[in-house]
Order: structure tokens, then C-alpha cells, then sequence
């Protein structure tokens, strides 16, 4: 796969610095935690968009919290930049490293330190997988609610720094709704508390802000979590319909019928074939678009709610919608949707996930248009859709060994994003900024309020050494860039149609 | 009054602030100015009550923006309509139901009411906010959706920040149904038995929104879907025998109408982790009353605020002095927190013009 136009250059570390930097890091970790052979730095290149690569100075693996303060203390007194990476599975880049920086790897604190059953807390390292923290919790009949597609592999450590989403946020929030603590290693090497297993920490929200930050503020070393009893019944049911916007329609509908589901995802016929073709899971494969609807709650209540959304999905000008009948069966739909990525991964040779979040009520209008920039730079896009939530996944098929392609899809997909903030949207609702969607931050905020962003990067870090160039713009970027602002919505001629 | 946007207004006398070194007294329904530390005062007032109205409230999208002046009846009634509420239960503490406590006192002072430790927090529900910091920029952060990660997440900042950060202009909150059905019932029992309770009732699937313990009663609330509530309330009835009431305890909870309030002891609030067993503060002055499933104690004592700040603290918690008392002080922190918020507060708000002081001494 081709190098994308946007990588950002640093310069590489020179040869004697970093040589003098291994040996001050060879006496704070042992030897198999230093990488830094070619070979072995390779593996580190990117994160989980892999378009961006860029090889790091030196990859360390610390196994203990003293040692990340050693280093991040080592580091700041050398004024060498840190990149801290969890899983490596984020879908922005905001694990790039960079030749001139440390990649912070926090694998190794993978241990789940406590569950606390009796009080619904877990105490777990930053590496612990998501999906890990709720497979502990079964036990005891509570889970980890956020769960976003990649929770097998991805890492707490990063949800906290991407705060991570899922297909439950609707109802159970996101990840900055069920983490209680964190503690945090400051670019100084000081090791610090924020938030607690107490509510309301007195003074401003520290434990939200860390939250989304893109390791920019501190490193997560460890976090806190809030467990939930696991709903005694769950059901799902699949409607199809020959307009997406009747659907977008329908799902109006349930909500304003008062049902909360705990998943609403839909996908348009594109997404439907290819996940079909993928899952074989018996998607009606001539529906225009589907949407799950899952309800979880006592067995009286989710079945009540299901009758309401029977009723609504009818009156709703569905084609067909069933619901699943046991477990297995909602596996099945559930398969499907779950594997949208991988199945456009195979009719297409790349694919690019964008994450913008719209207004719901603005949903036709955003899939019109997205139809005519399709058309227009010549490459297909399927859509998956948190529905329930307003986040919308389009997957633009692409071909990266094709001159010039990946520069065209990522042209297209900056004015995707464009088009979410036009609406009243956002140009990321769950994969974070990192670098892929650095020049859209320019659109989305005007240059004072990415000059506030800035001076709170600095209340953190003055210097500004942690994962340098990710997640905010400089403000000599986006004059290059030169970006419309339009800002939430406010276009300048708001007069003109624009369709 | 009618819906009013002054942005224009409050921005040019935060500019004019800045070049006459002036500082602000930020004001919306002042239905709180008890809480927190004093403001200097020398500051002069900026009245936000005027900026008000309801400016996008989406029912099917589960989302409503409004004007930091808008007062919480309005909103309550806007949301009444729909069959929908905010679902952390703000409290007005305005002794008229919600019609002088506005939306951004409620931003500002980030508290929650009786159904908090259930539905989530003031800052749970916060999507986004404009404000004006202290270099006079109207600025935006979050947005009028439910996933949005561009940015730092400068909106959920402003809760709990006592206007120290900036004016807050407007707020968009997710919202959510309300429940079909709502029944409250409360069981004579010891303290003990009652926080026990708490603890396990609080860890299985049911539809509780309330739990606390007042004049030696558990009292609890059921809300949700009418086949679960009633299915709830077996359950608890197989434990703790209780007997229905009309609910009108949890408004006095929420409130501090209840008579438990009327006192002229210093009162205090304690936040602690779940599972915290009885408090003893000091053997003679103190009573207390407990909510949020023992999360949440209500102290009145005279006892010396360090006293009490120790007390919560070897419990893993935290004391706020709530009213009355030494209007010197408010919160303790940690010193690496505290420093954290000193930087913030500059990086906001420069000169200081906004409520120098209330949050704590210096900020």
C-alpha cells in the first residue's frame, strides 16, 4: 500500500542522540523491552489505518509504572518527544510514530489488577483488552458496556485516549461515561490520580477532558472502570426497507415512541450485499437499506418494547422484519453487521472507514450527497450507520495501487467530513483526529478555538512532547489547508440551496 | 420573558473587563450563590439571565440546546411535551420550582439530583457548550450530537467550574424518555440494613432511580417500563417489606426542602465510593441523612471542616461545605490536581475576570 500525501514529516533522530538516548533507556528497562533494530521497529510503523506509516527512533516496552515515569522523565529532560500506544488497532493514526519520537509501547500492562464485584468496579492496565475486562466480569453476571467493533484486540488505555464508542452507546454511553479513575503519568514523569471511585471530583472535569485526548496530555497507566449487571434478555430485530430514508424515518419513530434500544444500526444496500456475501447471514439482500433494533432489559419489558416496535416498523412502510428467535439466530444478525468492514475489505482491494456524525433528521439529504461526490470522483461508498446515535460509517472502495487513487478517496473523504459539519455534525464521532483528519479540525473550529485547545495542551504540556502533530492543528496548517469554515453549520450564504 | 440572545452584549462587556482590568461576577438565576467559596467583592455582576430560550430541541434525535438563561422549568416543560426530562434530576434550590435556576447555573455548579448514581451525571448528559473565555472569544466545543470526538473535550470541562473558565452562553444535553410508570416506596430499618440494601439491590438488573435513607427509612424508587417497576417491586417486598407513598419525598431530597435542611448547622456534602459503611464525623453534633446508594451523605455538623474533609477522605472520598459555614471554604484537592486547575484557569481565563475566587482561593 502506497504512502498517503498526508503523512506529516519529522526529521530523524541524529545518530548520536538517539544512541545516547538507547543507552539512558537501556538503564531503565531490560533489554528485550528496547527495540531498536530495523526489523524489529517495522511491526510499529503505523496503527490501525494503515495508510500513514513512519518508522520510530526506538520502541520501549516498560512493564512497570516507575519505569514510564523514568522514561517519560528521561525524555522530557531530553526534549524528545513520546508516543504512547496501546493496541496499535486506532482508525485515525494517533499512534503514527514519528523518527524523531519514542513510541511508548503499553502492552505489557495487560494484567486485570482487580474486579470488584460486590460494588461493580474493575481496576485493570491500560493493555488490557476491552472485550477481556467484560469476559472477567461474566462471572459474576456484569460486563464493560462500551463496545466498540475492534474490542477484541483494542486496548482500555487507548479507549480512554480515543474514547472509544460502540454499537450500545445510545443507551449506555460512551467510554467516557463508564470509566471512574484514571492514573495518569504527566510528561514531567509525575504519577497522578483523576477522577475517583467517588462521584463528582471536586474542580473542573479533569477525568473528561483526559478522555478523547489522543495522548496528548498524559499517559493512561492505569484505569478504573464501571461494571453493569448483564440485562437478563436481549432481542433483535432486522427491518428492511426500499428507502434509506423511510428508515431514518422509522428509527425517529421508535424514539419518539420513548424506547431506548441498546443497539440501532443500519446499513444500505451496498453494506448489505457485501456483508451478506461475507456472513451468509440472510440479509434481504434487495432492501434498500436495514436496520437492527436490539432491546435488552427484563423479559416482560423487552418484550412489551418489541411489540411497539413491531408495530411502529409496520406502520413504518417496512418490506420485512423479523425477529430473531433465539440467541443464535440474533448471533447471526448481529454477524453481519458486525463484519460490514472485513466484507467491503473483500469486494474491494482498500477500503476507507470515515467516522462523521450527523443529525439524524439530516440523514436523506447527507446520503444524496455523498451519492453525488461518489459519482463525481468515481468510487463507490457503502454506509454503515449507528443510527441510534447519528454516527455514520462510510467505507469509499478504493484501489491504493492505482496512481493517484488513495490521494482522490482522501480528497473524498474530506469533504465527507466538510458535509457532516455542515449539517450540524462532526468530522469524528468515535475513531479520534490523530493525523488523518487533522486538516478537517479546520473546519470544524474557527482558529480561536483551536488556539484555546492549544493553550490547554499547554496547561498539560508546555513543550509539548507528547504525540506532537496528532489530534489539534497549528493554525499556519489550516491557513494552508485553506479551509471553508463551516462552522456548525453556520456557511457564509446560508441562503443558497446547496444539494 | 421572551427568548433573547445577547452573545453581542455579554462579549463586548467581557471585553470591556479585559481593558479595564474590572472582574466579573458571573449571574443567571442566582439560585446558588451559596455554594462555593465567596466571590471577591470587588467584581462587578454580569447578569446572564437575559440570555435565554430554547433554541433546538430535537425529540427524536434526543437532543436539546438552549441559552444558559433559560430557566429549568421551561425547560422541564418543553421536555414535559414530549414525554421527555433531563435525567440527572437538576436541582433549582430557587424555592419556585425551577423558574429563576437557569441552564448554565445548573453547567456551572454540575449537580445532580436523587437519580444520579442510576441515569448518569450533570456531565453525562452534556453534548456541548459556547462560551466566552477571558480573552472575549465566543467559542464552541462539542456539538448537538451524541459521539463526537474533534477536540479536547472542552464542554464537560465547564461542569462542576463554577464559571471560573468562561460565560457560558448555551448548552446542548441529551435528553431521554421518561418512564412510563414511577413508584416510590419506603421500609422502616437500621442504617446498616438500609446501606446493605443498597449495595445489593444496586448490583442486579432492576429499574431503580432512587435509594436513600432518611429518618430511618430506606426509601426507594422504581421508574421504567409498568411490567418491571411491578416485578421490582415484588422483589423488594419479598426483602424489606415497604409501603408505597405519593414521591413527593425524592423533590424534597432533590430540592433540600425536606425538613431534615431547616437547621443553622453548617451543611455538608460527602462523596464517596460505593460500599461505604456508616459515617461517624464526631459522636455528639452530627446528623446525616444518606442518598445515591450511600454514595451521597448530607452532613450537618459544626465540626472543623478539616475534621470532616479528613473523614471522607480516609473513606476514599471527598466533602464539599455545602451552605452555610466558612465561606472561605469550599473543596479540598490534591496539590497536583489543584495545580492542573490553576493552569487550566489561565489558559480560559488569563487576567482573571471571571469569579475570581470561587472556585478556590487564587482562581
Amino acid at each position: 500500500m502506497s504512502v498517503s500525501a498526508h503523512t506529516p514529516d519529522a526529521t530523524e533522530m541524529p545518530a548520536a542522540a538517539r544512541n545516547h538516548l538507547i543507552s539512558a533507556l537501556r538503564d531503565i528497562v531490560s533489554a528485550e523491552c528496547l527495540l531498536t533494530a530495523q526489523d524489529e521497529l517495522a511491526p510499529y510503523e503505523s496503527d490501525g489505518l494503515a495508510v500513514y506509516r513512519q518508522r520510530p527512533a526506538v520502541v520501549v516496552l516498560p512493564e512497570t509504572i516507575e519505569q514510564v515515569q523514568a522514561v517519560m522523565r528521561l525524555c522530557h529532560a531530553e526534549s524528545v518527544p513520546v508516543i504512547a500506544r496501546g493496541a496499535g488497532t486506532g482508525l485515525s493514526g494517533g499512534a503514527l510514530p514519528r523518527p524523531d519520537a519514542v513510541t511508548l509501547g503499553l502492552g505489557k500492562f495487560n494484567r486485570i489488577i482487580e474486579i470488584d464485584a460486590q460494588h461493580g468496579t474493575a481496576r485493570v492496565q491500560p493493555g488490557v483488552r476491552n472485550l477481556a475486562i467484560s469476559e472477567a466480569a461474566a462471572d459474576f453476571d456484569l460486563y464493560y458496556a462500551p463496545d466498540p467493533s475492534s474490542q477484541i484486540a483494542c486496548s482500555i488505555g487507548g479507549n480512554v485516549a480515543e474514547n472509544a464508542g460502540g454499537v450500545h452507546c445510545l443507551k449506555y454511553g460512551l467510554t467516557v461515561h463508564n470509566v471512574l479513575q484514571v492514573e495518569v503519568v504527566t510528561v514531567e514523569g509525575e504519577r497522578i490520580t483523576i477522577g475517583s471511585t467517588a462521584p463528582d471530583t471536586p474542580g473542573a472535569d479533569l477525568l473528561a477532558l483526559m478522555h478523547g485526548s489522543e495522548g496528548l496530555l498524559g499517559v493512561i497507566v492505569e484505569v478504573t472502570v464501571k461494571l453493569l449487571p448483564v440485562p437478563p434478555v436481549a432481542k433483535v430485530l432486522l427491518a428492511a426497507f426500499d428507502d434509506v430514508e423511510r428508515a431514518g424515518d422509522c428509527v425517529a419513530d421508535i424514539i419518539a415512541a420513548g424506547i431506548v434500544p441498546a443497539g440501532l444500526e443500519m446499513m444500505d444496500n451496498a453494506a448489505i450485499l457485501a456483508s451478506d456475501d461475507f456472513a451468509q447471514c440472510g440479509y434481504p439482500r434487495d432492501a434498500a437499506a436495514l436496520f437492527l433494533c436490539e432491546l435488552d432489559g427484563s423479559a416482560t419489558e423487552v418484550d412489551e418494547q418489541m411489540q411497539q416496535v413491531i408495530a411502529l416498523v409496520e406502520r413504518g412502510g417496512a418490506t420485512q422484519w423479523r425477529v430473531a428467535k433465539d440467541d443464535a439466530e440474533r448471533a447471526v444478525f448481529w454477524k453481519g453487521r458486525k463484519s460490514a468492514f472485513p466484507a467491503v475489505g473483500r469486494i474491494s482491494p482498500d477500503y476507507y472507514c470515515m467516522d462523521g456524525t450527523i443529525p439524524r433528521r439530516h440523514l436523506g439529504t447527507v446520503l444524496q450527497r455523498m451519492d453525488a461526490l461518489s459519482k463525481e470522483y468515481g468510487l463507490a461508498i457503502a454506509n454503515v450507520f449507528h443510527a441510534g446515535d447519528g454516527n455514520l460509517h462510510p467505507l469509499i472502495l478504493f484501489d491504493a495501487s492505482k496512481d493517484g487513487e488513495l490521494e482522490r478517496t482522501e480528497e473524498l473523504g474530506g469533504k465527507i467530513l466538510s458535509l457532516c459539519v455542515e449539517v450540524g455534525g462532526t468530522i469524528t464521532g468515535e475513531h479520534g483526529v490523530g493525523v488523518e483528519k487533522i486538516n478537517q479540525m479546520c473546519v470544524q473550529f474557527n482558529s480561536d478555538e483551536i488556539e484555546q485547545f492549544h493553550a490547554v495542551k499547554a496547561a498539560f504540556d508546555p513543550n509539548g512532547l507528547l504525540n506532537p502533530g496528532k489530534a489539534i492543528p497549528t493554525l499556519q496548517r489550516c491557513a494552508e489547508f485553506g479551509a471553508l469554515h463551516v462552522h456548525h453549520g453556520e456557511l457564509p450564504h446560508p441562503e443558497l440551496e446547496r444539494f | 420573558m421572551a427568548d433573547h440572545d445577547i452573545t453581542d452584549n455579554l462579549r463586548e462587556r467581557v471585553a470591556e473587563a479585559m481593558t479595564t482590568g474590572a472582574t466579573l461576577r458571573l449571574v443567571g438565576g442566582d439560585s446558588k450563590s451559596f455554594y462555593g467559596c465567596e466571590v471577591d467583592p470587588s467584581a462587578t455582576t454580569l447578569e446572564i439571565a437575559g440570555h435565554r430560550g430554547i433554541t433546538n430541541y430535537q425529540p427524536t434525535e434526543l437532543t436539546l440546546t438552549a441559552r444558559a438563561g433559560t430557566p429549568l422549568s421551561e425547560l422541564r416543560a418543553a421536555l414535559d411535551d414530549a414525554g421527555q426530562m433531563l435525567p440527572f434530576e437538576p436541582p433549582a434550590f430557587d424555592g419556585c420550582d425551577g423558574a429563576l435556576a437557569t441552564l448554565g447555573g445548573t453547567v456551572a455548579c454540575g449537580l445532580s439530583g436523587p437519580a444520579r448514581p442510576f441515569n448518569g451525571a450533570c456531565r453525562d448528559f452534556l453534548l456541548g457548550t459556547r462560551i466566552i473565555n477571558g480573552r472575549a472569544q465566543v467559542l464552541r466545543f462539542g456539538g448537538e450530537v451524541m459521539k463526537n470526538v474533534a477536540g479536547y473535550d472542552l464542554s464537560r470541562l465547564m461542569v462542576g467550574a463554577l464559571g471560573s473558565f468562561g460565560v457560558i452562553l448555551d448548552a446542548s444535553f441529551k435528553v431521554l424518555p421518561k418512564p412510563a410508570v414511577t413508584r416510590s416506596f419506603s421500609a422502616a430499618c437500621d442504617l446498616e440494613t438500609a446501606l446493605a440494601t443498597m449495595r445489593e439491590k444496586r448490583m442486579q438488573y432492576l429499574p431503580l432511580t432512587g435509594a436513600s435513607y432518611v429518618g430511618e427509612r430506606l426509601h426507594y424508587r422504581l421508574a421504567g417500563a409498568t411490567s418491571s417497576v411491578n416485578e421490582c417491586a415484588q422483589i423488594f417486598h419479598n426483602d424489606i417489606a415497604g409501603e408505597e407513598d405519593d414521591g413527593s419525598h425524592w423533590q424534597a431530597l432533590r430540592e433540600h426542602t425536606h425538613p431534615f435542611f431547616d437547621d443553622t448547622r453548617p451543611l455538608w456534602r460527602l462523596a464517596l465510593p460505593p460500599g461505604t459503611g456508616p459515617i461517624t464525623v464526631d459522636s455528639s453534633s452530627a446528623d446525616q441523612i444518606v442518598d445515591w446508594c450511600g454514595q451521597q451523605r448530607w452532613l450537618l455538623s459544626d465540626a472543623p471542616a478539616d475534621i470532616i474533609q479528613a473523614c471522607a477522605r480516609r473513606a476514599g472520598g471527598h466533602a464539599t461545605r455545602f451552605r452555610r459555614g466558612d465561606r472561605n471554604l469550599f473543596q479540598d484537592g490534591e496539590p497536583s490536581i489543584q495545580l492542573l486547575q490553576t493552569r487550566l484557569k489561565a489558559a480560559f481565563d488569563p487576567s482573571g475576570l471571571f469569579n475570581p475566587g470561587k472556585l478556590a482561593a487564587g482562581l
